[in-house]
Parts: C-alpha cells; structure tokens; sequence
C-alpha cells in the first residue's frame, strides 16, 4: 500500500523529506499524467511551493498540525482567496473570490499544500464530469472511462497520485460515486458537520463538502481537521465528536447490527450485487450481525432530490447575470439582454435544464404538486431513516448501480443518467452521513464501491465499519501505478 | 357620485441596527458607494446568511407596540426576481410566517386601523444613473427592512396620512428607525380603490409606490381617488396596476410595470434555520418597551392636569417627553415646566426634525433647578423665560445668570422707595401720564428694572406707582 497521510506527516516530522521536495514530486507527477487525465483544470503550484516552504518552517519549529506540508487539491467549487474558482463553468471563467472557504481557510491554517483546483460537472450537476467547461477528467483505471462526478477531478487527483487527498462536495452522490467509479475512499459528512461557507452551492439543503483520500483512515484525518461548526453557516453544527476520529478507528464489528435493504440492490449491475454481498459475508464472518430491513421509499427519493435540488439551484444560480463577476456576453442592448445573452451562452446545457426544471416546480401553480409535496416526502424519507437506525447501526448498500460508463455515454435520455445516483441520494435528503470505499472490481477491472450509511454525526461508526472491512478485506483492486511515488 | 375610499397602506421601514441583517457590515447612511459591502451582502458565490438577531427583536418590539401578536415560529423565505439592484437573485424575506400578525393603530376618532402582519427582509441596493450609464452602488444591499401591512380599513385622506404619522411616531419612540421619509428610511405603498356606500363587495385597486412624505401620502390619495371616481363616473373601470404619485402637479399616473406577471416563487431559504422565539423572550421585549405617546398623551391630560393641546406636544417626542419628565422627577412643577418647553424651547426648534432630535445643551436637572425659582416666585415668567434662553444658548447653569443676591425677593418697602425714586427721577414722564399718555408708565418701568436686575414684580410696581402718581 501506498504512504498515507500519517506516514508521510511521519517523513516530514523526521525530515526524510521536507514538504517542498514532496510538492515537487507531485508538480512533477501532475506535469506528467495531468494533461492526459484533466484531473486539475487550475493549478497553483506557485502558491503551493510558498506554502510547503512554510509548512518546512511550522514543521522546523515543531508541533506541526497532522496536515502539514501534505500536497493536496480542492474541487472548483470551493472558494479560495485570490486563485481560479469557476465551478468549471463558462459563467464563472476568470473569477477569482477574494475569500476562503472556511474548510480551506482550516487547512490553510494547518500547513497544507495546495496543488490546484480539480474538475467537476458544471456546478456540480452530473454523474460523470462530462459537463465541466474544460473537458471531462478521464478515469486513471481506464481512461476510455468517465471518473464519475461531479467530484471526478478530485477522485482522479487521488486515485492518480496527483494528490494525497482532496476535497469533493456531496450533492446527491458527488463524492461517493467518482469514488466508486475510480476506487478510492470518498466520505460525504452529515448536514452540518462540516461548514459550507465558500462552498459555491448547488442545492444548499443538501450540499456537503467531504474528502477523498486513498484509504479510511486519511478520510478520517481530513474529517477531523474540517469539521466543525462555523459562525458563517448558520446550518453547522458545533458538534461534539470527542477524541479525533482517526484515533478511535480500531474497532472490530462484533455485534455490529448492519442493515441491508433489498430495494437497494433492485436493478444493481449482478457484478456489483455479488461483491457487496461478499463484503456482507465477511463482516457477518467476524461477528456482525446482518439485519433485513425495509426501505419502501428508496424508489421516490430519486424525484423528490431531483424536485429540491432543482428548485434550490435555480434560485443559488439566479445570480450569474454577467454584472458583479464571470463572465458577461460580448454585445448586448439592454440590462435584460445582457442577463438573457450572459446566461444563454454562460450556462450549459445540463445547468439549464436543471434550472429550468427548479423554476417549474416552484411556479405558482405547481409550487403544491411538486416541491411542497417532495419537502413532505423527504419528512417521509427521514422517519424510514430513523426507523432503519433504530434497528441497525449502519446500512450497506452499493454506492452506484454501475461501475464507470464509457466516455461518451449516452443513455436513452437525461433521466436514464439521472437513475444512477439511486443508491446515494437518500443519504443526502436525510443528511445523514455515508462512506463509499472500494470493495473490489467488475470484470473490466473498474472498480467497484461499497457505501456504509450511518446515523446523523455518527461518522465514527461508518469508519470505523469502514476501516474495518479495509483492513480485514486486505487490497480489493489493485492500486494506481503511476503518479507520484514517495 | 359618491364613493367610499377603501385603502390599505404597506410600510417598508429601515430598522436602526448598526449592522445589516445578514453579515456585519454597518447599516450608516451614505458612504462612497460600494464601501459598505462584503462578500455576503454582495451575494459572492459561496456566501451564506447569517440573521442577525437584533433585527428579530427590532421587529418583535414594533410588533408589541402595534398590539400585533407574535408568532413564536417563523422561518425566512426567498423571494426571486432578477434586477441588477439585487445581487442574489433573490431577496430574503417573510412570506407564510411573518414574526408578527394581527394587531392596530388607534386613530384620534378611536377608530383602529387593523395591521395585517409585520416581516422582516432585506433592502436592495441602489441604481445610479450617469452620463449615460447605470451604476450600482450596494452599501444599501441587505440593511434590515420591516414591512407593515395594514387592513384596507382607511376610508379617507386624513385617515390615512394619520395612520402613517402614527406608525411613523410610534417607530421613532421605540427607538427602531429614524423613519426619514425623505431619505428612504420609511416608504409607504398606497393600495386603494372605491366602491358605493354599503357595497360589500371591493372595487378595483391601484397601488401607488414610494411616497416620501406624510402630506404626499393625503394628497396622493386625495388624488387617486377622483381619478377613480372620473373613471367610474364615467362609466369606465379601474384598471388594476402601479401608480407613481407626482407630487409637483398632483397627479397619479401609472408605472412602466417590470415585469408582465411577476412569480416570486418563494420557498424557504434553506441556508437560515427555522427559529424559534421563547415566550420569555417576547415578555422582555414588551418590559423594555417605553410609554407609548397615545398613552403618555392621555396621562399628561387626565394624571397631570395638562390642556389637551400642551399635552401633545409634549408626549409627540420621546426625548421631549423624556426630559420634561426627568424635570419632574427634579422636582419642577408641572405647569411651569410645560410652558418654559412649549414656550421657549420649542420657540428656538423651527423644524419637527429639531424638536424629535431635541438636541438641547442643558440637562433636566438644570432645566428643573430653574423651573423651581419660578416656582417658589423667587422670579417671575419673563426673567426665568430670559435666563432659559441664555441657558439653552450657553449650556450653562442658572446660577452663571441669577446671583443668589438676585434671588432675595424685593420687598414692599423697598419697591416702594423704588416707584418714589422712579417719579422724582421723571417728572416729565409723571406729567404725560397724568395728562393721560399712558405709554409713559414705560419710562419708569424702565427704571426700576434696571436697578433691580429685571427683578421686581411689574405688577406691584405699577399698581404702586399708579398710586404714588395719584391715579
């Protein structure tokens, strides 16, 4: 296996390397593979030099921060003070914030090293990256495959060795599923766990910013160090965790009550079925207990996320109108053209069609059919979960119904893609926390991902099962050849 | 033919916090444009809200003094619409569960006009046209806003212009808003149309936006509804649409309308939390409300004796009633200090501007400790009207203008030898008043007030000297 974060903080503590020779190991790897996989679409490596020369300071002086001097990189959408921040959309080309993100500002403030900003689905809508503005990322395990998205950038980045870890926000899936589809480790908090200030939203009620690393205990790590609650997010929590969770991750899974629900294995890829349940057979070997449970609204989840997301989208993206920042059309007539052309030719087309579709379902007229009646459904949603906790301690379920798609796929329609994060918008409209990690690979050699559901701020529970079944399964899909090597 | 008025009014008042209702930045009047922003209040991607709580309990405490009750849950909704004066796209805002309902504002008739709701949002910022280009400045962008909505149960223009200086008295008294009309910090939206005595049923409406002053909101409404009636009278209906009131010919004419059919789509920004507010809360707010100036009207009259009319103006203004209170409380007498304020003081306010700011340079007590010499006739009106005066212009106390010496009232005996001193001193004077120029008295009046440092009752003086004189 490959140096995690601790080792490597272990290295830079001993001074066997200092955090500006390991930078300088990933700008070059990222010179290498990066215009191949598009994993970063800005890349800082100025900002980032200064920041591991530092990092070496703060580690000469001692006492450095678990973080420091670590290479990593943030999804576009997560804003930071004075660099490239464009959702990898035409609209927001050339915008730089003059703020951080609070996570980014966290990290800042531990030392770490950033390496650039990582492609996404224009504002964080898709399931394959596809509708970035500058190309889609290419899967490092087969690159005529997608990454998975919209967090696909930031899962290349990690799977490649183009990074230590990253960061990912969670929509509906965006973390966990490029996750699956490149196999690595991708952990969408609980709402509120972690701050979503600077976080440039998509559907504010269930975005949720998350790392992506190459094993449990480095998601565990990074958790540990953005969590928390936030002045500037009144929808943070300042939750009381205890001990760091990547300190608390030895468990085993004697008497552990894991949950499966049927409905989620309905019209599962029969490659993928047949790996979670051998997953299901190994905890069950070592002393877990598997429940059988319900789970009737799974199958409504799907409308009622893209129904909220939707509608919360076309209000957040009001605000591109081409006149404070990003990008503004060329000619126009009118304040009102201007806004109409700015965004006619700023958006693409999946971004319009979600807006267009958020803008329905909160017309008057439709507002009770639609969103009113989702917003109730996903009171439904949330009793089912806590039904689900009341008898379990987490829930096993696959992350994604598929491995990673053929670059250029295209399904019969928008909705057949949009089938595809069956598995893991629930946990969002819940809110509740989840972890995809790899648990093997389909006979392509794509990999598989395994998602364990927690309840609310339960997130040790899910690593721990997690890190338990890492450690017990031993290596499940072989890890990524090139990129760098330290 | 004629017509009953049926108008509501909708109020948007700029709460006085010193900060905006979503991020830190100070809500001051003015500034270079765009020097008052952040990334919240400009709506940068990635920003978030946070409510400031100051603004829930500024709206709680013009809810309790409008007797509105308080809904204890609430939650912000957002508004959409797309103008480049609102940097989101959207405007946070109350739509189903505003933080207040259902209260009243007393007329002088006793007649109520009921409050629908009350709510709490953000303001917009500001379009300036120049040379041929539009700029925006956004320091406005996100000061906290109250609208208040009436019933339609005004029936007349002086109804109306009542129920917005009622408000806008009541307001300024709880200390929630300057209510400038003139610089935007109270605008009011007439909603009115006409319908036949004892019809049920409403008519038509118009509403005519942004009115600036209290006398534009009567005439405005004056206006609009003979332009109703013209129409009516000639057969004709009301269209229902904006109006714009002109206030230099006094006319009503309609808006160039935004959009066709506006759809806000409002639904509940999911960035602020639903909130709760404890009973406990409400009832601390209602404790720290002060008197208000109907009630303070009404204890002036029945409690301390005041004529309705100085009674008035007294309780108008809360820091007027504030001090004339904190006399009284320093031990001057009611009638004597009403007077001195109503006299004198106002006497240097021309404006109503002056008398709500009431910026005076003596403190009650030293306002008292003069009244009292009145008082106790230790001087009479017109030396303590003078004395307040140089007070008011010097800020110094009584004592830098009245020496103790001057205090030791004159005695009969002495304003006797005084009035004799006077007639020896003037014969001539003496000599026209006995021949029936009466005016000539003045010279000796002269005289004795000059020696006795204006001092001597003028009464006394000149019952004396009439008789010395032998008239």
């Amino acid at each position: 296996m490959r140096a995690g974060i601790a080792e490597l903080a272990e290295k830079l503590r001993n001074r066997e390397i200092s955090a500006v020779e390991l930078t300088k190991v990933y700008i070059k790897a990222i010179e290498e593979l990066n215009p191949t996989l598009n994993a970063y679409v800005h890349l800082t490596f100025d900002t980032a030099l200064k920041a591991a020369e530092q990092a070496d300071q703060m580690l000469k002086e001692g006492d450095a921060p678990p973080l420091c001097g670590i290479p990593m990189a943030l999804k576009d959408n997560i804003c930071t003070d004075g660099l490239p921040t464009t959702c990898c959309s035409k609209i927001l080309k050339g915008f730089k914030p003059y703020y951080d993100a609070t996570v980014w500002e966290k990290l800042k403030k531990q030392g770490a090293v950033l390496l650039g900003k990582t492609n996404m689905d224009e504002f964080a809508m898709g399931s394959t990256s596809e509708t970035s503005c500058y190309g889609a990322p290419l899967n490092p395990r087969n690159t005529d495959y997608v990454t998975g998205g919209s967090s696909g950038g930031s899962a290349a980045a990690v799977c490649a060795n183009l990074a230590v870890y990253s960061l990912g926000s969670d929509t509906g899936g965006s973390i966990r599923q490029p996750a699956s589809f490149c196999g690595v480790v991708g952990l969408k908090p609980t709402y509120g766990a972690v701050s979503r200030y600077g976080l440039i939203a998509y559907g504010s009620s269930l975005d949720q910013i998350g790392p992506l690393t190459n094993s449990v205990k480095d998601a565990a790590i990074v958790f540990d160090a953005i969590k928390g609650g936030d002045k500037r997010d009144q929808t943070s929590v300042d939750y009381d965790y205890g001990a760091p969770l990547a300190e608390c991750l030895d468990r085993d899974v004697k008497g552990m009550r894991i949950g499966v629900a049927e409905e989620f294995f309905d019209g599962i890829n029969p490659e993928i079925k047949s790996k979670i349940e051998e997953a299901l057979n190994l905890f069950e070997k070592n002393g877990a207990k598997i429940e059988n449970i319900r789970f009737p609204a799974l199958k409504i989840a799907l409308p009622v996320y893209y129904i909220i997301a939707c509608a919360e989208a076309s209000s957040n993206l009001g605000r591109y109108d081409g006149i404070r920042y990003g990008y503004r059309t060329s000619s126009y007539t009118s304040i009102d053209d201007m806004i109409v052309k700015t965004r006619s030719e700023g958006f693409g087309d999946e971004v319009k069609r979600r807006i267009m579709l958020g803008t329905y379902v909160l017309s008057s007229g439709y507002y009770d059919a639609y969103y009113k009646k989702a917003c109730l459904i996903r009171e439904e949603i949330n009793r089912e979960f806590d039904a689900v906790f009341e008898k379990c301690d987490v829930l096993v379920a696959p992350t994604a119904p598929n491995t990673a798609f053929p670059l250029n796929y295209r399904g019969a329609s928008p909705v057949e893609m949009y089938l595809s994060d069956i598995c893991t918008v629930p946990v969002n409209i819940a809110g509740v926390p989840a972890i995809s990690i790899p648990c093997g690979a389909d006979a392509k050699g794509l990999p598989i991902g395994m998602q364990i559901i927690g309840k609310r701020f339960d997130e040790a529970t899910v690593l721990q099962a997690a890190h338990f079944y890492e450690q017990c399964a031993g290596e499940v899909i072989g890890a990524y050849e090139g990129g760098a090597r330290v | 033919m004629n017509y009953e008025i049926v108008c509501g009014i909708e109020t948007h008042i700029e709460l006085a916090t010193k900060t905006k209702i979503f991020c830190g930045c100070t809500t001051e009047f003015g500034g270079e444009p765009n020097t008052h922003c952040c990334p919240v209040c400009t709506g940068q991607p990635g920003s978030l809200p946070i409510l400031n709580q100051k603004v829930v309990e500024y709206a709680i405490k013009a809810g309790l003094a409008l007797n509105c009750k308080i809904n204890t849950k609430s939650h912000m909704d957002r508004k959409n619409y797309v103008y480049p004066d609102l940097p989101k796209a959207y405007q946070i805002s109350q739509y189903d569960e505003p933080l207040c309902e259902k209260g009243y504002i007393e007329l002088d008739s006793g007649k109520r006009i009921g409050i629908t709701r009350i709510h709490i949002e953000e303001d917009a910022g500001k379009l300036v046209h120049e040379n041929g280009y539009t700029y925006i400045d956004y320091n406005r962008s996100g000061v906290p806003l109250i609208e208040i909505v009436s019933e339609p149960d005004i029936s007349s223009a002086e109804e109306a212009k009542e129920y917005a200086e009622k408000l806008q008295l009541t307001m300024r008294y709880i200390g929630i808003s300057d209510c400038k009309m003139q610089e935007g910090s109270m605008r009011c939206d007439v909603n009115l149309s006409l319908r036949k005595p004892g019809d049920p049923n409403f008519g038509v409406r118009t509403e005519i936006k942004n009115i600036n002053s209290l006398s534009f909101i009567q005439k405005a409404v004056m206006a609009e509804a003979e332009r109703q009636a013209d129409i009516l009278d000639a057969g004709g209906t009301v269209v229902q649409q904006t109006m714009r009131y002109d206030e230099t010919t006094n006319t009503v004419t309609p808006m160039r309308d935004k959009e066709n059919s506006e759809d806000y789509r409002y639904f509940p920004d999911p960035d602020i939390l639903r909130f709760c507010i404890d009973e406990e809360k409400v009832e601390e707010i209602r404790a720290s409300l002060p008197e208000l100036p109907f009630a303070k009207l009404r204890r002036y009259v029945n409690e301390l004796g005041l004529p309705e009319a100085t009674a008035k103006q007294l309780s108008r203004y809360r820091r007027v009633a504030e001090f004339f209170e904190g006399a009284l409380a320093e031990g001057a007498s009611v009638k004597n200090a009403a007077n001195l304020i109503v006299g004198t003081i106002f006497s240097n306010m021309d404006t109503e501007e002056e008398k709500e700011l009431f910026g005076i340079k003596i403190s009650p007590a030293q306002f008292a400790a003069l009244v009292k010499l009145a008082d106790e006739k230790k001087i009479n009106i017109g030396v303590a009207q003078s004395t307040l005066q140089k007070m008011l212009e010097s800020g110094k106390s009584v004592e830098e203008f009245i020496k103790p010496e001057d205090l030791v009232g004159i005695s009969d005996e002495e304003l006797e030898s005084l009035c004799k001193e006077a007639i020896d001193a003037n014969p001539k004077a003496v000599a026209d008043v006995r021949s029936g120029k009466d005016k000539a008295i003045n010279v000796m009046f002269g005289y004795i007030m000059k020696k006795t440092g204006g001092k001597a009752d003028i009464r006394k003086a000149e019952a004396l000297l009439r008789k010395l004189i032998g008239q």
